[in-house]
């Protein structure tokens, strides 16, 4: 295997592998440091940026960190590369391409056009020679829109997947939590659901519930429980009124197996959801989660650093044309990432990285209470993400999920992160809004009067 | 100048609803924001789990609470983990013995064991405080003629079980555990039984009951729910996903996302 050597601050740097000049290239983050893959010394971690920033961006068409013959998202990404795509930045080092982006001829359509043309590990390669602003400023032109009864990711907007879990799914609970949640005008992306248990009854109880919901409103959004696709495929088999698919998804085969899918899996989950034709505005039906450090926590990294691997998953989200996909970015924990330090520079590389590929990134600004991190971090975090343009985020009631026991966003924190963005809703989920009598003349949500709470809570 | 008036509705319309759920609905708003009462109390919450990460566990006191007299005396072991701040970037160290453990162990275990109770800080030093005793004494109580060793162990993680029940010889390790804190529940404790512990044991070969706390299992359901997984798990010889489908379990994890929050 090839070395890649380069004398910088004093010393000689070698990197094994073109694997180790990304690992060692990454920002630092505990989850690398557990792995054992990261550099040891900062010097050498600028040393590694300087290799990459010469390497010629072909070179990861070349070379696969993951071979080609072992692993089916490696053969995804190989196979459905455009090559006419490509061909306007092929000449280009990493580096260059980093100048390339945030130059004022890679305008929002230009991006568009490139996105089939650049692989998960060229888009990998380049955010670790980017800052947060850079990071940002790229996003920010890269729009990705999606659709189902309402659409997404529309310049000037911001959905928000309204999360109402409840520990034993106890159907009140979730109605008080997800009728709190439309009060503050949450929702248009999804009301989704993890549920307590995988099983299948239970599963469908809860779609049940929730297409009643929406029914008795009149509301334009889509339902999804969060249970794993087999699941779903089953629920779809028996009549259950099924929006969305949901599954969580790594970038590497060993890890998907570790989830117990396949690519196959989710192409027949996409087929008969699409069946279903359920969508009004569009027919993106597929659901899905990831997050830095589940193809390591599954032994399933093949030596690559945890920030390339997730971008992988985006390959394999890509190519089921989602409706959502969000990175649950401060969930996994402080031995993938630490503090919130941590947290939010993962958070806008895994932003900026789905939406370079094409995808309609969204992400659940979120922390655990073993991690170094808390509110401030949070409220640092969503600023940044909306101002990045990014599609969703995620809320639950007072920031406090009593399922999953962790700390997302609160309803509060979106609804003043639009007005004072201002950012709107997904325009069918506004004017749903508008009719309903909850936005005042300025289009603001206020708190709502005791005629609008009898009309919701009635 | 009058005084500033909030604009709190003067009944809660969330009345009905909150029997049915923790979740902190119907706060009320200043603005966009929360109400500095709500703000406080999360920020209370928050802290008591912070607390109980970073807390300690007074062992002296918690083994002076143990009933010893048919296990010997508490056999206090450490993980390879230091501290806490290597504990919490470092899982793979807190499931290895630092080195000065194992010949306290093997001192003790002359014989081997039927079960070796492991009580382990992992994230919850108040779980462990108070739950841990109350727990043991029910366990202990429905497991007349076992014979039991009982471990204290620091910085530890659940696989720690694994080189302590191999170094005891015990046919059980039942891995008593402070659970990681939620905002509701900062002291919860959860139990991961292995068959035949050994290093290298996946956590698909485990049986975990969780919850334990005032809301939660109780100690003595608990207790309950083990003993049928420890008598059911001698007879078959195993314990894991093939003893799952007949446990009664309460889990709460993220059920299929990237990684159950297994201590």
């Amino acid at each position: 295997m090839a070395s890649f050597s380069r004398q910088a601050g004093g010393q000689r740097h070698t990197f094994d592998s073109l694997a180790a000049v990304m690992a060692c290239a990454s920002p630092r983050r505990s989850g690398d440091e557990l792995a054992g893959l990261a550099a040891d010394t900062d010097t050498r971690r600028v040393a590694a940026r300087m290799v990459l920033a010469d390497l010629p961006l072909k070179i990861f068409l070349d070379q696969p960190l993951i071979p080609y013959e072992t692993d089916e998202v490696t053969r995804l990404i190989c196979d459905s590369h455009d090559a006419a795509a490509f061909a306007p930045v092929s000449p280009l080092t990493v580096g260059e391409f980093r100048d390339w982006l945030l130059s004022y001829a890679a305008t929002p359509q230009s991006l568009r056009a490139l996105a089939p043309g650049l692989t998960p590990e060229m888009v990998a390669a380049v955010s670790k020679l980017m800052r947060n602003a850079d990071l940002m400023a790229v996003a920010g032109k890269c729009r990705v829109v999606t659709a189902f009864r309402t659409t997404v990711g529309l310049e000037g907007h911001l959905s928000s997947r309204l999360q109402p879990n409840h520990p034993t799914d106890d159907p009140l609970g979730i109605a008080a939590s997800t009728l709190d949640g439309l009060l503050f005008g949450i929702g248009d992306a999804v009301i989704g659901i993890n549920p307590a248990t995988d099983n299948l009854s239970a599963c469908m109880t809860l779609l049940s519930m929730l297409d009643e919901v929406r029914g008795k409103y009149d509301i334009p959004t889509q339902s999804c429980v969060l249970t794993h696709v087999t699941n779903s495929l089953q629920a779809i088999e028996r009549g259950a009124p099924l929006d969305l698919v949901f599954q969580s998804i790594a970038g590497t085969e060993a890890a998907n197996r570790g989830f117990g899918i396949s690519l196959s899996v989710l192409a027949e989950a996409q087929d008969a959801a699409r069946s279903l034709k359920r969508g009004t505005a569009g027919n993106n039906v597929m659901y899905f989660e990831t997050g830095q450090g589940s193809a390591l926590s599954a032994d399933a990294h093949h030596g690559v650093d945890q920030q390339t691997v997730e971008v992988r998953a985006y390959a394999v989200a890509r190519a089921f044309d989602p409706f959502l996909v969000n990175t649950v970015v401060g969930f996994i924990g402080p031995e993938y990432l630490f503090d919130s330090k941590q947290i939010i520079r993962a958070g806008l590389e895994d932003h900026f990285c789905g939406k370079l590929l094409g995808v309609p990134m969204g992400v659940d600004v979120c922390y655990t209470n073993h991690a170094e991190a808390d509110q401030d971090d949070m409220d640092t975090l969503m600023t940044l993400l909306a101002t990045a343009g990014v599609n969703f985020v995620i809320g639950v009631p007072g920031a406090d999920d009593v399922m999953l026991n962790y700390q997302s966003l609160s309803y509060h924190d979106i609804l003043g992160l639009r007005h004072r963005l201002n950012l709107r809703p997904a325009p069918e989920f506004d004017g749903w809004l508008a009719r309903m009598g909850l936005l005042d003349d300025s289009g603001r949500l206020p708190p709502p009067d005791q005629p609008a709470f009898r009309r919701l809570l009635g | 100048m009058t005084a500033p008036t909030a604009t709190i509705l003067p009944l809660d319309p969330f009345a009905r609803f909150r029997a049915a759920t923790r979740a902190r609905i119907g706060l009320g708003r200043a603005g966009d924001a929360l109400p500095t009462p709500a703000l406080l109390d999360f920020q209370m919450a928050h802290a008591l789990a912070r607390d109980a990460v970073y807390g300690t566990v007074d062992w002296d006191a918690l083994s002076d609470a143990l009933p010893l007299q048919a296990t010997g005396p508490v056999i206090a072991v450490h993980s390879d983990a230091p501290d806490r701040a290597t504990y919490l970037r470092r899982p793979d160290l807190g499931r290895r013995l630092d080195a000065g453990s194992p010949a306290r162990l093997h001192a003790a275990a002359d014989t081997p064991c039927d079960l070796a109770l492991v009580i382990a800080d992992g994230l919850s030093a108040a779980a462990v405080q108070r739950w841990a005793a109350p727990v043991v004494h029910e366990v202990l109580a429905r497991v007349p003629g076992w014979t039991v060793r009982i471990v204290t162990a620091r910085q530890a993680r659940v696989a720690l079980g694994d080189p302590v029940g191999l170094a005891l010889s015990a046919t059980l390790a039942a891995v008593l555990i402070g659970e990681r804190p939620g905002l509701s529940v900062a002291d919860s404790l959860g139990i991961y039984l292995t068959y035949d512990p050994r290093p290298g044991r996946k956590d698909s070969e485990r049986n975990c009951l969780s919850n334990i706390h005032a809301n939660g299992l109780s100690p003595a359901l608990a207790a309950e729910k083990l003993v049928w997984l420890m008598t059911e798990a001698r007879q078959r010889r195993l314990t894991g996903v093939d003893l799952k489908e007949e446990a009664p379990t309460l889990e709460t994890t993220r059920a299929t996302d990237p990684l159950p929050p297994v201590p």
